[in-house]
């Protein structure tokens, strides 16, 4: 789950990392009344949405007077903001962060991620602070340090030596690095985090070390254990068919393209996708009803799945392990009379009780192209698509 | 011949009296596995199906001599019930749980390294060895005593491949679901060093997908390592950068982890890549008819 800039800031800020002093605001005067209390000669609008690269697609301004912060908020909140990461369709924005400017002397960079193949947090760090690391990364790796922390030992003060010493920082950062440091690791593992990220990590001109922007991920899997942070989910940033599946635990995902799948299984649902694309066609979405879905959970997927008007074709494909094909084939039938379909639909069944599965479909008085395995599956879509 | 599991090993099931720990036990006996003991705390002394349950995994390894286990408890407990197999020194441990907390999984795999336990998952289909004994949720009937090794992160997309091949009457020695997860057991390289020493594997499919490396350190060691014909697929060519696609696992990360780069990597080290997943069987087909 994704969490705003100002939300992650929060967090960070009550584990001792300093940030800017700021608020967030949801009107122009709001924002007007915040920067009036910071009261510095400098001011930032930052617009929050789940995206990177605001400051180029125009979210982000820097102001002179509680009047400017006033107007700006007035021009981002409602805009929809283009970045590389929010597609071409933008995003709304409905809350800006009104905080303190800062004198900045250098931009570094801090995050940390769980590594993989290590099975543990690695923190990493770098001077090349303000730009995409993916990018430092890949062109000079070199210029980005490197600490994994074994679960055993946990967070030590050695970690921030080697990380701050590493960077060249002189003692009195070395310092502060620590204590940031240190509460960034805290913050990680006590809320679950996949990925936890300050970027810049600003050296003010006073000498200062200050969180300037935040990014948090937290791990799906422990929001269960986390009330607070499930209760920060911002369900304007989330696609309302998508919402609408993870009601009934489905995963949906919107895609471009216009053959709306139901697959049981992820990695199945991914290959299917795969095939469609193979025979020539797009496919709509990913739509996963589990491993060991239910008739109840085909009958919610496939309402999910029709409600895309971009669909013009469905693929469904189910391998039956457990579940029998049988059963699933009254699920499916079952739906297809209730939600109104005028598109053709390719079924794929395999597995238990297949035969019978298949003598329902096709005795249904539906109106079913009933596919022999995938490559059959995805060519009958192709084909029904090109008759369109 | 198989890896990891055969007719002499012997399961305890974690969590039996739940639903899915007892459908799926009974499941497990009637494909054939030696399912000696159950384990639900406070439940000791009842009786699943004849299985006898014990309060703790040290008293059923104690008393049965299970040597492998198979874990059916929520998320919220499933890290814990990992732990305590290890501690009772199970040698196997098949975690088929998801949703376990990423963070969990780190302390769980440190523990394991140190007492040297197999563990396979968490969020897997489990481990069959056709004809022998299955630990996990598959559908047994489709699999076909053989000699091909199936590793897989995934669930339904094994079922399809081991159908493909059970249909044209090619055989598995043992297939693996390794788990969706970002942090996970038993991973490509421990399987396929264990078929590459397993006379009775004589080639090798990897089911991977997009997230994480997992598949570019399996091409490095085949590369170096394995002598026996390997066949990829990698899934999620059509999928959307920064998005989670139902594995916790399955995420384009900053650009990377692409199915792209994952097949061209595969290729490079000599591994025969798939890219159409309806014809994973006819290929190995191929690769068969070359090799014998």
């Amino acid at each position: 789950m994704k969490v705003h800039e100002y939300q992650a800031k929060e967090i960070l800020k009550s584990y001792g990392v300093p940030v800017p002093r700021g608020r967030v605001a949801e009107t122009p005067e709001e924002a007007g009344r915040i920067a009036k209390e910071i009261g510095t000669e400098t001011i930032v609008v930052k617009a929050q949405i789940h995206a990177g690269g605001r400051g180029k697609g125009g979210g982000v301004q820097v102001v002179h007077s509680a009047q400017q912060a006033q107007n700006a908020a007035k021009k981002i909140l409602g805009m929809t903001l283009v970045t590389y990461q929010t597609g071409p369709a933008g995003r709304i924005v409905r809350k800006v962060l009104i905080e303190e400017g800062m004198e900045i002397e250098e931009e570094l960079y801090l995050g940390m991620v769980v590594d993989r193949s290590e099975a543990c947090p690695v923190i990493m760090a770098s001077r090349e602070g303000g730009v995409e690391i993916e990018k430092v990364a890949a062109e000079s790796p070199e210029k980005i340090i490197k600490e994994w922390v074994s679960p055993v030992t946990g967070f030590r003060p050695f970690h921030p030596n080697k990380i701050g010493f590493g960077l060249g920082l002189g003692l009195a950062q070395v310092g502060k690095m620590r204590g940031i440091l240190s509460g960034l690791y805290k913050a990680f593992i006590e809320k679950d985090c996949l990925l936890a990220e300050v970027n810049p990590l600003v050296l003010t001109k006073g000498g200062d070390l200050i969180a300037l922007d935040a990014k948090m991920n937290l791990d799906d899997n422990g929001l269960f254990r986390h009330k607070d942070i499930a209760a920060l989910r911002d369900l304007n940033e989330e696609d309302p068919l998508e919402i609408e599946a993870s009601k009934y635990n489905l995963n949906y995902i919107k895609l471009d393209g216009n053959v709306g799948c139901m697959v049981n299984g992820a990695g199945l649902a991914m290959a299917t996708m795969d095939i469609i694309k193979v025979a020539g066609a797009d496919p709509a979405n990913f739509l996963d009803v589990g491993g060991g879905a239910t008739v109840e959970m085909v009958k919610n997927g496939f309402e999910i799945l029709m409600s895309d008007p971009e669909v013009k074709v469905v693929f469904i494909n189910i391998f039956g392990g457990i579940l029998r094909c049988d059963t699933l084939a009254k699920g499916v039938t079952e739906a297809v009379r209730e939600v109104k379909v005028s598109v053709p639909i390719v079924v794929r069944l395999e597995g238990t009780n297949v035969a019978e599965g298949r003598r329902i479909l096709s005795e249904s008085g539906l109106n079913f192209a009933v596919a022999i395995g995938m490559k059959d599956g995805a060519e009958k879509v192709a084909e029904a698509l090109k008759r369109q | 011949m198989s890896i990891l599991i055969d007719e002499k090993t012997t399961v305890v099931v974690q969590g039996i009296t739940g639903n899915e720990g007892m459908f799926h036990t009974r499941q497990m006996v009637e494909y054939g596995t030696k399912v000696v003991a159950g384990v639900t705390p406070g439940k000791g002394g009842q009786k699943i199906d004849g299985v006898p349950v014990f309060n703790t995994v040290g008293e059923a390894a104690a008393k049965t001599g299970a040597n492998a286990s198979a874990i059916f408890v929520p998320p919220a407990f499933a890290a814990d019930a990992i732990l305590e197999a290890a501690d009772s020194d199970i040698s196997l441990i098949v975690c088929l749980t998801e949703g376990i907390p990423t963070l969990e999984m780190v302390t769980v795999r440190a523990y394991l390294r140190e007492k040297g336990v197999n563990l396979i998952g968490p969020n897997t289909p489990g481990i069959i060895s056709p004809g022998k004994c299955k630990i996990g949720v598959m559908a047994g009937y489709i699999h076909l005593p053989g000699t091909i090794g199936i590793i897989s992160r995934s669930g339904t997309l094994t079922y399809e491949v081991v159908d493909q091949l059970t249909k044209k009457g090619i055989g598995q020695s043992t297939c693996v679901g390794i788990g969706g997860d970002q942090i996970i057991g038993l991973n490509f390289v421990d399987l396929l060093t264990m078929y590459e020493r397993d006379p009775g594997t004589e080639a090798v499919i990897i089911i991977g997908e997009i997230g994480g490396t997992a598949e570019e350190e399996a091409a490095q060691f085949v590369q170096e390592h394995v002598h026996k014909p390997v066949l990829a697929f990698i899934a999620g060519l059509t999928a959307p950068s920064g998005r989670r696609m139902g594995h916790a696992g399955a995420i384009i990360a900053g650009g990377k982890g692409t199915a792209k780069e994952k097949m061209e990597v595969l290729g490079k080290a000599g591994v025969k890549v798939v890219k159409n997943p309806a014809l994973i069987g006819e290929e190995l087909e191929r690769i068969l008819k070359a090799v014998r």
